[in-house]
């Protein structure tokens, strides 16, 4: 909608939206991150968040988590070609949504699938989009949306507004806020909206055929609280072997840098950084990584942070709780030891 | 099968910096490459050519610079290009970007199959591939790790966070790519040489018929509003001794902080 064209209706546009991604009937935790953040920018708007849930008829169950997690209301979406997200089935059903209810923002979380609905969203209801924002906030005077994103490979940050046009649509990088629990008065009452989209047969022409599962994904990375990933420092891919030992004494996930993806020692399920995934865990170990910048930004939100690198001037060490010069075939080893021997 | 990929040129993002004193971007002595993601796409677009025969068009927008990237692009085998510039489109968001590269895609013909890079390095946005498929009206696969064309389909694997999911999708159709497609070939000896002679057709706002009121920073819904350098972390403790020294420090220090 663009408000130049009809300035009293930015009036019309009112709260705060957060897609509720879902795969397999389990709600994604950015959506609850978005939640929360959502309510921090509801309070200097002094409107509602409602979470946007869509599936098919079993979906409904999973009302009751978003409003434990502070959605006000719920927007059921339910049809049976919405089971498994498909781009033209969502996109219809939500921008009906959309057209209908008229929110003034509409966060998506900055997932494969996210980032796949939204830019084909925005055209379709003609608004702004920001892509993989980690930062946001309102505009006091304005009232608007500031949306705060990397770019350039991380090495700059800027802040976009969608001054014009409604919804103001972000998608925003997962495990940059984070959930919580919150004792919200108003879901006590369950305010569930339920909507049936009107689909057309144009829109269910993509058929899911089958999904390959990756073996070598033993912890999914992004809910892992422990993660230990692997650089070109570990020299071989081989070692990346010794890099799961250690993980797995841990009880944690394997990361890997864009460098050793690229080279092919690792799927590109396990990376981390700008063009792979972001991740927050409670202790993060960077084996043999030099610390370029694509790789900090996706990871330097986690609370510990180990480096063991060679080069004393690796960048990595900048972002480091705890920074170790030395070899990783021999500290990495050494360090998966003494764990497991605690351990027991 | 007549095959059209989107390009952007860009610059070599690992070297852009910021000057922290006018928060403006230092682009000086920056090289310009092809988008890497792109690069794959017209790799792909040529080897189903290979396989299928037909034709390969590579378009981009942008300034007339960017006609080095396009003659790139005819070096790895790309049949025809076309530069997509006009001062109307100058400050184009990726919503404006879409609606132009697409109205030129319109104007260059019928294409069974569209291929973009999953996102450009220097914006990160994924966001343009699926507005051209918007403004095309046809469907849209991204992140494909694999494409195979088999008549009027096309099968498709993709590749999304944890697992890869195989779909098929009737042409017309856009697909966007991930790195781990292929591997782009060199330029060849003949190609660098047609690369050289070759003269770029440009297409201006009036010759794609682009409705101007929604070209350029005018028909952008977003705005700038401020770019900055990201802020820079102090550096934490150095541990120090023998391997076995700094590992036992390590593992007393995370116990402490309850890791473990």
């Amino acid at each position: 909608m663009d408000l130049r064209k009809d300035p009293n209706e930015a009036a019309n546009w009112k709260g705060i939206w957060v897609f509720a991604e879902q795969h397999g009937g389990n709600v994604q935790n950015v959506a609850y991150e978005l939640i929360a953040e959502g309510r921090k920018l509801a309070e200097t708007l002094g409107c509602e968040v409602c979470a946007v849930l869509a599936g098919d008829d079993h979906i409904e169950s999973k009302c009751q988590s978003l409003f434990d997690h502070g959605a006000d209301k719920v927007y059921l979406v339910t049809d049976p070609e919405l089971q498994h997200y498909r781009t033209a089935p969502y996109t219809r059903a939500l921008t009906q949504l959309v057209d209908k209810y008229k929110p003034e923002i509409f966060l998506i979380g900055a997932t494969t699938t996210g980032r796949d609905l939204a830019a084909r969203m925005a055209v379709r209801v003609n608004c702004g989009l920001t892509a993989d924002c980690t930062g946001l906030s309102i505009d006091p005077v304005k009232k608007i949306l500031q949306q705060t994103r990397p770019a350039f490979g991380g090495n700059i940050m800027a802040t976009i507004l969608s001054p014009n046009h409604r919804p103001q649509m972000a998608t925003v990088r997962p495990k940059v806020f984070k959930k919580e629990k919150i004792k919200n008065p108003k879901s006590e009452q369950g305010n569930v909206i339920k909507f049936k989209p009107t689909l057309k047969p144009e829109d269910l022409l993509v058929k899911i055929l089958s999904i390959v599962k990756d073996e070598s994904v033993k912890v999914n990375l992004q809910d892992a609280e422990i993660i230990v990933s692997g650089g070109r420092g570990i020299q071989d891919p081989k070692n990346f072997k010794m890099v799961e030992e250690l993980a797995q004494a841990l009880g944690g996930a394997v990361g890997a840098s864009r460098a050793t993806v690229d080279a092919g020692w690792i799927s590109a399920h396990h990376q981390v950084g700008q063009t792979g995934k972001t991740v927050a865990p409670k202790l993060y170990i960077a084996c043999g990584i030099a610390g370029k910048i694509q790789h900090l930004v996706g990871m330097q939100g986690s609370d510990t942070i180990v480096a063991i690198n060679k080069d004393p001037d690796a960048p990595i060490f900048k972002l480091a709780t705890y920074g170790i010069v030395g070899d990783c075939l021999e500290v990495v080893p050494a360090l998966t030891r003494k764990i497991r021997e605690i351990r027991g | 099968m007549d095959i059209a990929v989107c390009i952007k040129q860009v610059p070599d993002t690992t070297e852009v910096r910021i000057n922290p004193e006018t928060n403006t971007l230092i682009r000086e002595g920056v090289p310009s490459i092809v988008n890497p993601f792109d690069e794959n796409a017209v790799e792909e677009a040529l080897r189903l050519r290979e396989k299928h025969g037909g034709k390969v068009t590579v378009i981009t927008m942008g300034p007339p610079q960017a006609t080095e990237a396009l003659k790139q692009t005819i070096a790895m085998g790309a049949d025809e290009v076309y530069l997509i510039s006009d001062r109307a489109f100058a400050g184009s968001d990726t919503w404006a970007t879409s609606y132009t590269l697409a109205a030129a895609l319109k104007k260059l013909g019928k294409f069974d199959l569209i291929l973009c890079g999953k996102q450009a390095i220097d914006g990160d946005t994924a966001q343009v591939g699926p507005g051209i498929a918007e403004w095309l009206n046809i469907p849209q696969v991204t992140f494909a790790v694999k494409v195979e064309v088999e008549g009027s389909k096309a099968k498709v694997e993709r590749l999304l966070e944890e697992v890869n999911e195989i779909v098929e999708i009737p042409l017309p159709a856009m697909i966007t790519v991930v790195k781990q497609i292929n591997e782009p070939r060199p330029p060849s000896l003949k190609g660098m040489m047609r690369a050289k002679k070759a003269e770029i057709k440009t297409l201006s706002a009036a010759d794609i018929e682009a409705d101007q009121t929604i070209t350029g920073l005018k028909g952008s819904p977003t705005r700038v509003m401020k770019i900055f350098a990201p802020p820079q972390k102090g550096g934490g403790e150095m541990l120090s001794g023998s391997a076995d020294e700094m590992v036992n420090a390590l593992v007393t220090k995370l116990r402490e902080r309850k890791i473990f």
